[in-house]
């Protein structure tokens, strides 16, 4: 991806605490108190009941004028805002992706379109567009909806959508006939065909999406939300045995005390945060302009086992090259340069230009010159050759073999024995072999080479290491696909693909329990874009292939599978990490809040205050304070997500263990203690 | 000395269950034709038994075969201790029993528990105790080994997880059986008695007359020992010269705890086909175990609290212990026998310092270090499950054991095995702390009595059997409580697991790549050892402040 487009990414992008932002979520946050609201979320709905009951206390505190008063309001005070900072977690994470949606909602603004009707055309507004409707659309105009292409071709300025402002082709029939609505035609007049009727096309589904209006729980989400329930039940009786087990020992425990240790227990860290990692992955799934059409897509996007790359465009950069000169025994290399460079004059696409420039390298300033007044033989289906005659008599070809050969004997030149052998070498090589001769006379072979992508073998290697299969697609024969497959290194290649080989791929891999990526573009890559586990279709694409995938990517940006993958991996790398740093900190809350507990009825559990922490009230207050600040403090890395490094799963574990186990064990030691020492600074306790 | 004797113990333990193993897989998976006596056994079950002693089961009509199979056995052991007066074998004339006593009593050896609120030599005719309570002894821990090769052959994939009636069968007669003939015939040489005559009458040098109880103690006490069950044929358990006289005896006993739930964890890696996953459960569970067996010789090397500083006191805390055993051997016996569901004492563990005390508590609380005979890996499997979702996600994948999917059904079955035993325990000891019915059982104030309802309560959730003792526990209150705990707390864990297993069997397998959480290296111990030691902190930290931490530093302080 070029840094121009990573830009314009960025620019989209909101920054974290964007003041408006933070603004729509804190009012949102107060909107989500509603319990029946909460109770989606076990763990913070708890912490919620928590909270009104300690309300009560206080109520009762006050008309009994008790001395408690002031440390239960403490109390109540920094449960709401616990419940508080949950909500407003999510809303800022909801809002993001809010914004995202209004971006592409000014794409959206209703334009008149001219619905073709049997007699002519009639001037409708977009709204009322239904799908099979067919509209005109000329240079300069917006396209009303989705549809495609079914006469003629233009060029279209997606940069709307995806950020690029170069125009691209959208033509009838074809791979290439899908247009969004929201981009502009530049040239010519295009026939649409509408396949999504108002409020349906892609942009409408995207936006609803992203503002949670059809947000599920993915599985691994809901899997996540059961276990923290199961947690919160189990902390739940260990509290709740408390309060009887205290009477045994003559202790009657303020209900705020025992709801204040509860709630530092339960792993509200990751309560909070919960629904916030969930948006954000949509949300940076979006900022790579992919759209996915479910959030369970997203997440099964970490799991993917095996990628189907198409060579053109992903692994090699997509025209061929010339990379080498074979002259035949007894010429020159430079005789034959200099000859394919005169045959390629004339051949403006990118494979004659590539044997021009690879002329100049090898000839430096003796390199022949295009000469005016020569004629330029272009080629046609017919000769399937080019070349050159100039005004002297020379004249020069170059083209396939069996069309050179073909030419030569009709020069009355011979076909030197040498020439087969030098044709299948170059071949076997993986390249494309161009006969090149000058009159009758044959001269020698110009290899024309896929060129890899530049670093995509490391790339791969990162794929590797991740533990995924890249599989390369690709029309080649067998030959030619096994050498660039080696070239690139990918672990498997289909040479020679038809569309129902690529699904009968699929299909195998799948059989043997491996969950399968591809991206296509074509009608007859929808099957397959259906079949695999996740089928990235591009927008450009026809679309029958974008409705049988499950995400769309903008750019139809071939490597944007790698992307999502990793998006994929983030999400539950990130749902794991604050779920472990969320248990790990209990320890060191255990040691703030037990001894105070029981500290007047067993003097001698002083000794387990190993923070030192100033009284009793001071301990459960600094606990309960460190275990709400905590859930802003992270709402970085919720939305963020942790940091995905392309290693195997040992790594990543160890790593992550380290850093959310480790630490969340050891921080809140420090955390409390510091806030405990602000509490006394404060004169607060 | 202590420190030779623990490694002696553990290292023959270890030893010995690696070729037990290979001998299980042959009982409980035997390959291919066997032939001769093993041909004949089977085709005699077969015809005894028809069809549905040998069809395959789910994992539902698995354990719908064992539930019933159990309520069977509870309801005939019922009936024995019930009618034990007018049954023969009773040469001493044994009485009847008290009701709640019976059903806590059958309650207890069903499940494998063997937590006794009766002395065998007062209450039990040699009829209760052959063919009631040993009975049971064998056909518990047989339920305990069919089941986790039922979890272990669920989990390698296969929905039909075997016949639980065919598996009861070879793991008695195969297993179980032949090595306590061994262990017997070894006690025998030792000097335990074997015996169905009464109690012999014995005129003292004083010309007192003493009556000096007796039976057939040898076979009790080698299945009592080998399959996890504890309950002994005297009251005072493996502390009873009879049951153990010697430091021979107590070495050989000692060393068969923890034999067959070591054995459980090889069995489960040959069934599974993952000899190096098992390796890393059986290196957690031994290290856990080696630092409590370690811990517990430790304090409990201080003298106790009201000896500390007087001249009389040379070697550790000595009270309640067995004299021809030392200090050590009884800390060593409470550590193994908690550590693994067996319950059995040799010391008394009400006398032991508090912190001691502490050790076969967190025994119980974990419940998995090694554990009772199969279940024990079974309770493992959960904490294995609940360690593999949280930090298989931190590996960017869907959480996944043994090549299957990890997702919501499969957790919400895990989260309930695992509450099950903290809801009993803390339950169960919140409701008796707080009321006459455990108030007027405690002998000892503050935190000690505190400890001692904990203790009681914990060792009838963990299927333990041991007593902290110095409980009046003889009462309806206690006896139905924790009567009740035991059959809930015995079944449920197995069912639950065995539905996950199920459930995961039901599932396509994903081919392992390097991008998924091995399950077989030293990382996953830590994982796995982290998920037991912080679910079991969590829970337990409380109750183990107030209970024995408490009373240390109260006895420290003073």
């Amino acid at each position: 991806m070029n840094r121009a487009k990573l830009e314009r990414r960025h620019a989209r992008r909101a920054s974290l605490f964007e003041k408006s932002l933070v603004a729509t979520a804190g009012k949102q946050a107060f909107a989500m108190l509603k319990p029946w609201a909460m109770a989606r979320n076990p763990v913070m709905f708890i912490t919620e009941v928590g909270a009104l009951l300690t309300t009560l206390v206080c109520v009762q505190d006050l008309l009994r004028h008790r001395e408690a008063l002031p440390y239960t309001v403490s109390v109540t005070v920094i449960l709401w805002v616990t419940v508080l900072f949950a909500n407003f977690a999510e809303a800022l994470a909801e809002a993001r992706g809010k914004a995202q949606a209004d971006t592409l909602k000014h794409t959206r603004r209703a334009t008149l379109a001219r619905r073709a009707l049997a007699g002519g055309e009639e001037l409708v507004n977009s709204d009322e567009l239904r799908e099979g409707d067919i509209v005109l659309v000329n240079a300069g105009e917006i396209i009303p909806s989705d549809g495609e292409v079914v006469e003629g071709a233009a060029s279209v300025d997606e940069s709307a959508i995806t950020g690029e402002s170069a125009p691209v082709v959208r033509e009838a029939g074809g791979d290439r006939s899908g247009v969004t609505g929201g981009t502009r035609v530049l040239s010519d007049q295009i026939k649409i065909r509408i396949t999504a009727g108002a409020g349906e096309s892609f942009l409408d589904r995207m936006i609803a999406l992203v503002e949670g209006a059809v947000r599920q729980k993915t599985p691994n989400e809901l899997a996540l939300t059961v276990t923290l329930a199961g947690l919160t039940l189990a902390f739940l009786m260990v509290t709740g045995a408390l309060w009887p087990i205290g009477r045994y020992f003559g202790v009657e425990l303020p209900i705020p005390t025992l709801i204040a240790l509860l709630v530092c227990l339960i792993p509200t860290t990751i309560g909070a945060l919960l629904a916030a990692i969930g948006l954000a992955g949509m949300d940076r799934a979006l900022s790579a302009n992919v759209l996915a059409k479910s959030g369970k897509a997203v997440e099964l996007a970490g799991d993917i086992d095996t990628l189907l790359l198409d060579k053109t465009g992903t692994i090699t950069i997509g025209d061929r090259q010339a990379t080498e000169f074979h002259p035949l025994p007894g010429v020159g290399s430079e005789r034959l340069a200099e000859a394919a460079m005169c045959a390629s004059f004339g051949d403006l696409t990118p494979e004659g230009k590539s044997i021009v420039k690879l002329g100049e390298r090898m000839l430096g300033s003796k390199a022949p010159r295009e000469t005016p007044g020569a004629k330029v033989i272009p080629f046609t289906a017919q000769s399937r050759l080019s070349g050159i005659d100039y005004p002297d008599g020379s004249s020069f070809r170059k083209g396939a073999s069996d069309a050179m050969r073909a030419y030569v004997r009709a020069q009355c030149g011979s076909i030197p024995d040498a020439l087969q052998g030098l044709v299948d070498a170059v071949a076997r090589q993986g390249s494309t072999p161009i006969v090149v001769a000058e009159g009758p006379s044959v001269l020698g072979v110009v290899a024309l080479s896929d060129i890899l992508k530049p670093g995509i073998q490391d790339r791969f290697e990162r794929l590797r290491a991740m533990g995924l299969r890249v599989v390369m697609v690709t029309g080649d024969n067998p030959l030619t696909a096994a050498a660039i497959a080696g070239q690139a290194g990918v672990d498997d290649f289909i040479a020679e693909a038809k569309p129902e080989d690529k699904l009968e791929y699929i299909r195998r891999e799948q059989r043997a329990g491996r969950l399968i990526a591809m991206m296509g573009d074509g009608t007859n890559d929808a099957p397959a874009l259906a079949q695999a586990d996740i089928g990235v279709a591009m927008n450009s694409g026809t679309q029958a292939a974008k409705e049988a995938g499950n995400m769309v990517d903008l750019d139809s940006d071939p490597t944007k599978l790698i992307e999502i993958i990793e998006v994929g991996k983030q999400l539950l790398m990130t749902r794991g990490a604050l779920t472990t740093f969320s248990i790990a900190n209990d320890v060191a809350k255990y040691f703030a809040i037990i001894p105070a507990m029981f500290m007047l009825a067993i003097p001698q559990l002083a000794v387990l205050n190993v923070m030192r922490l100033a009284t009793p009230q001071s301990a459960i207050l600094s606990a309960l304070i460190f275990n709400a600040i905590i859930i802003p403090v992270l709402i970085p890395v919720a939305i963020k997500g942790v940091k995905y490094r392309p290693m195997g799963a040992d790594s990543l574990l160890r790593r992550n263990l380290l850093i959310y186990g480790l630490g969340g064990i050891v921080s809140p030691f420090f955390g409390i203690k510091l806030i405990d020492m602000a509490l006394v600074m404060a004169g607060v306790v | 000395m202590s420190l030779i004797f623990s490694v002696l113990i553990l290292g023959l333990a270890v030893m010995l269950s690696w070729p037990l193993a290979k001998g299980m897989i042959w009982a409980m998976c035997p390959g291919g034709q066997a032939g001769g006596f093993r041909q004949g056994l089977e085709t005699l079950f077969q015809k005894v038994g028809g069809p549905a002693a040998v069809e395959g089961q789910d994992w539902k009509a698995y354990c719908r075969a064992m539930l019933l199979f159990n309520a069977c056995m509870f309801a005939v052991v019922l009936a024995v201790l019930s009618l034990q007066r007018f049954l023969p074998l009773n040469p001493d004339g044994k009485g009847a029993l008290e009701p709640s006593l019976i059903f806590h009593t059958a309650a207890s050896f069903t499940t494998n528990t063997n937590l006794q609120h009766y002395s065998g030599e007062v209450s039990m005719s040699y009829f209760s105790q052959i063919f009631g309570l040993m009975w049971l002894q064998f056909v518990s821990a047989a339920t305990g080994l069919a089941a986790l090769a039922a979890l272990a052959r669920g989990l390698s994939g296969k929905t039909e997880v075997g016949n639980f009636y065919r598996d009861l069968m070879r793991a008695t007669f195969l297993v179980l059986l032949p090595l306590a003939v061994v262990l017997a015939v070894l006690l025998v040489l030792g000097g335990v008695p074997m015996t169905l005559e009464g109690a012999a009458t014995a005129q003292t040098l004083e010309g007192a007359v003493q009556t000096i109880a007796r039976g057939p103690v040898a076979a009790f006490v080698a299945i009592k020992q080998l399959g996890t069950n504890g309950g002994g044929f005297f009251g005072p358990n493996s502390a009873h010269p009879f049951e153990n006289p010697s430091f021979f005896t107590n070495l050989v006993t000692c060393v068969s705890i923890p034999l067959l739930p070591m054995a459980c964890v090889w069995m489960f890696g040959r069934i599974t086909g993952r000899m190096r996953h098992a390796a890393i459960v059986f290196a957690v569970m031994a290290a856990l175990l080696m630092v409590k067996v370690g811990l517990a010789v430790h304090f409990e090397s201080a003298p106790a609290a009201a000896f500390a500083g007087l001249p009389v006191q040379v070697t550790g805390n000595l009270e309640g212990k067995e004299l021809r055993f030392g200090a050590a051997a009884g800390p060593v016996w409470g550590a193994l026998t908690t550590a693994t569901s067996n319950g059995s004492v040799n010391c008394m563990h009400d006398s032991l310092n508090p912190l001691t005390g502490l050790v076969p508590l967190i025994g119980m609380w974990l419940n998995v270090t090694f554990g009772g005979v199969g279940v024990g890996l079974i309770n493992m499997f959960i904490y294995i499950i609940v360690g593999v979702f949280i930090c298989g996600m931190m590996v960017g994948r869907t959480p996944e054991y043994m090549g299957r999917k990890v997702e919501t059904r499969e957790m919400k079955l895990a989260l309930l095995a695992l509450l099950v035993h903290p809801l009993f325990i803390l339950g169960g000891t919140a409701l008796f702390a707080s009321t006459s019915w455990g108030l007027a059982a405690v002998h000892n104030p503050g935190a000690h009595g505190f400890t001692e309802i904990l203790y009681e309560f914990s060792s009838a959730a963990a299927n333990n059997g041991s007593g902290f003792e110095g409980l009046g526990d003889n009462t309806v209150p206690w006896n139905v409580a924790t009567g009740i705990i035991m059959l809930l707390a015995r079944f449920i864990p197995i069912v639950l697991p065995l539905a996950i297993a199920g459930s995961l069997a039901a599932k396509k397998p994903t081919p392992e790549t390097v991008g998924t959480l091995r399950t077989d290296t030293p990382l996953f111990g830590w994982v796995i050892l982290g998920s037991v030691v912080f679910i079991g902190a969590l829970l337990f930290l409380p109750v183990a402040v107030l209970g024995p931490i408490a009373e240390h530093l109260a006895v420290a302080g003073k």
